[in-house]
């Protein structure tokens, strides 16, 4: 009687107690024991890929410089592996370029189909239009890079005259389409998630829509906005099978949309796929160039999360 | 002396109203661009791709002349890639979250995993494939093979599957976890009897996802040395392989026309198995998924 009463003081943790118990048993005891142990070596394979990725990277990329002067690679305006050549400027204004026809694609249409989708579009529009919109992100690169060589590019010669049948121009709208549903979707649930009171209020004033979502909704939702469109820029900039296939193997320091470059994922095809043998200065310039696509997309994701963290609004 | 300029007034919210129309109608038209996209290339698809697209495509190896040219291996060779990826990227990407979810101390290293899958998941694929390269094919020495492609191929849906396990079990309501505490069962078997049965609907919609992107990519599988022309099938885990993004990769690439072809048809078997997993996934999730 005693004992149970002062069980019912203690009654604090009943979960603990029972735990204890089982724990004596030793079968099921030794179990507990060993499922967070493996729980954790499967979370620490994630870690291990980062690392492994870094390690990668570094050492055949310190293999590389080592034969290879550092600051040859970055300020150099030549690009020909297989003469000899190892300036990357070519490789990096081809990413940017391509980088810079999808973000004037995809930022107006992402951002515009976000307002439409969320300020103006009833329920049941927003629910068809939406997933639909969400499957251009599912298709497989392969099959946009496919699209833009065989129907884009002849398209756009007829608009634009002297255009290779690779170029950067036809990439980069295909590129900027395929990250579309990125930005506006992301947008849309930014835009979502301000709360509803604030737009009443603003009709309620006398507001149109349109002012209700440029002045109120947009700028409450702006943290998710630029978050969403940093993330698309780096998924651009990472975009490797439509620009291999449309944009050419050309490395030319240009900014001429119209002629055929190559984008450092693009030479990374390449110079996996030629007949480059392991351990020769193109194999490890295959890393170097990794290695600086990886910096430029690593700090457009941490921008992102930076943004979406700092300034984000609580209501 | 009325303060209120009636006529004015009405000028100037009927340029209001009648830009917010204007507007309106360009966002829409926006909208549909996109979607307008997605149509033309499915229609051209289908256009190009269907006068090629039968039984003796999806059953030929690749060939020298269109005509004759088929899928079979690509389409074998990733059906047993996804069965390398499922496996290890599932026990891998659930046992993480339920060690993240329900095991780990919310402490400075559980942010600091966390904060890497979400930079994992922003890592271009093509970056994936230079790891596998180095790690897979020269340092574990497995070479240009299925393996080697199926585990770096795991590496990259991880983060995704990750994420998606992470949602579906953080949504498990804590009501049925206590009572299953309550009812004096373990921490394993809460999660093993409870929580899991719980998320797994939400877990199986994340994964047909993340291995549907494994189905589509193409640049790491050209890293780690996946083949272009094959005409047998892989026997074992260390065979060479071909993936059907590869080979239309290959298709593409050639100059004759009749090629654009025979790339279309193989775009459309990629489609339709890509739209079966979906599919799969929508039902899985409409079936299943208890609200709580």
């Amino acid at each position: 009687m005693g004992k149970a009463l002062q069980n019912e003081a203690m009654n604090i943790d009943v979960q603990t107690m029972i735990e204890n118990k089982r724990k004596k048993k030793s079968v099921s005891g030794k179990l507990e024991k060993l499922i967070p142990a493996f729980l954790f070596l499967c979370a620490a394979v994630s870690v291990l890929t980062t690392a492994g990725i870094l390690f990668t990277l570094l050492r055949e990329s310190i293999t590389f410089f080592s034969t290879t002067s550092i600051v040859d690679f970055y300020t150099g305006t030549q690009w020909s592996p297989w003469t000899g050549h190892f300036g990357v400027l070519p490789l990096i204004t081809g990413t940017l370029l391509i980088t810079l026809i999808a973000a004037i694609v995809a930022i107006p249409l992402g951002l515009m189909s976000a307002i439409f989708l969320s300020e103006y579009a009833s329920d049941r529009t927003r629910k068809i239009i939406k997933p639909t919109l969400e499957v251009l992100a599912g298709i497989p690169t392969v099959v946009y890079g496919f699209f833009a060589l065989t129907f884009v590019t002849p398209l756009l010669k007829n608009i634009v005259p002297g255009l290779g049948i690779f170029n950067a121009l036809s990439a980069g709208i295909v590129v900027g389409i395929m990250i579309i549903p990125m930005i506006a979707s992301l947008s849309e649930d930014a835009m979502n998630s301000v709360p509803n009171s604030l737009r009443e209020g603003a009709l309620a004033l006398g507001a149109t829509r349109l002012e209700v979502a440029m002045k109120v909704v947009l700028p409450a939702a702006f943290s998710g906005i630029v978050a969403s469109i940093v993330l698309a820029v780096s998924r651009a900039i990472g975009e490797t099978m439509i620009v291999v296939i449309a944009a050419g193997a050309s490395p030319t320091l240009t900014f001429d949309p119209t002629r055929s470059i190559q984008t450092l994922t693009a030479f990374i095809v390449q110079g996996a796929t030629g007949d480059t043998t392991f351990g020769s200065t193109i194999y490890y310039s295959i890393y170097a160039v990794g290695a600086t696509l990886f910096v430029f997309t690593l700090l457009m994701n941490m921008l992102s999360q930076y943004i979406s963290r700092k300034f984000k609004e609580e209501y | 002396m009325s303060g209120i300029d009636e006529k004015n007034n009405l000028k100037r919210i009927r340029g209001r109203v009648i830009l917010n129309n204007v507007l309106k109608g360009l966002f829409f038209v926006s909208t549909t661009i996109g979607l307008i996209f997605l149509a033309l290339l499915l229609y051209r698809i289908l256009t190009q791709g269907i006068g090629y697209l039968n039984s003796d495509f999806i059953t030929s190896f690749p060939a020298p002349y269109p005509e004759e040219a088929g899928i079979f291996a690509g389409l074998i060779g990733s059906i047993m890639m996804i069965a390398i990826v499922a496996p290890v990227a599932i026990t891998l990407g659930v046992g993480t979250a339920i060690f993240l979810e329900e095991y780990a101390y919310k402490n400075r290293w559980t942010k600091f995993i966390q904060i890497n899958i979400q930079n994992l998941a922003g890592v271009p694929s093509i970056v994936y494939g230079l790891l596998g390269l180095t790690f897979f094919v020269y340092m574990l020495r497995l070479g240009y093979t299925l393996l080697a492609g199926g585990l770096t191929m795991a590496l990259l849906v991880l983060p995704v599957i990750v994420v998606a396990a992470q949602e579906a079990i953080r949504s498990v309501p804590s009501d049925i976890k206590e009572a299953s505490y309550g009812m004096g069962a373990s921490k394993w078997q809460t999660i093993r009897r409870v929580i899991l049965p719980a998320a797994i609907p939400g877990i199986l919609t994340g994964t047909i996802l993340a291995l549907s992107r494994a189905i589509g990519e193409t640049a790491p599988l050209i890293i780690v040395g996946a083949a272009t022309a094959l005409y047998t099938l892989p026997d074992s885990l260390l065979s060479k392989y071909t993936v059907m993004p590869i080979q239309i990769f290959n298709w593409t690439g050639r100059p004759q026309e009749e090629w654009q072809f025979v790339a279309a048809a193989g775009i459309l078997v990629l489609l339709i198995v890509l739209l079966f997993m979906n599919a799969v996934a929508v039902f899985i999730r409409n079936k299943f998924q208890k609200r709580y």
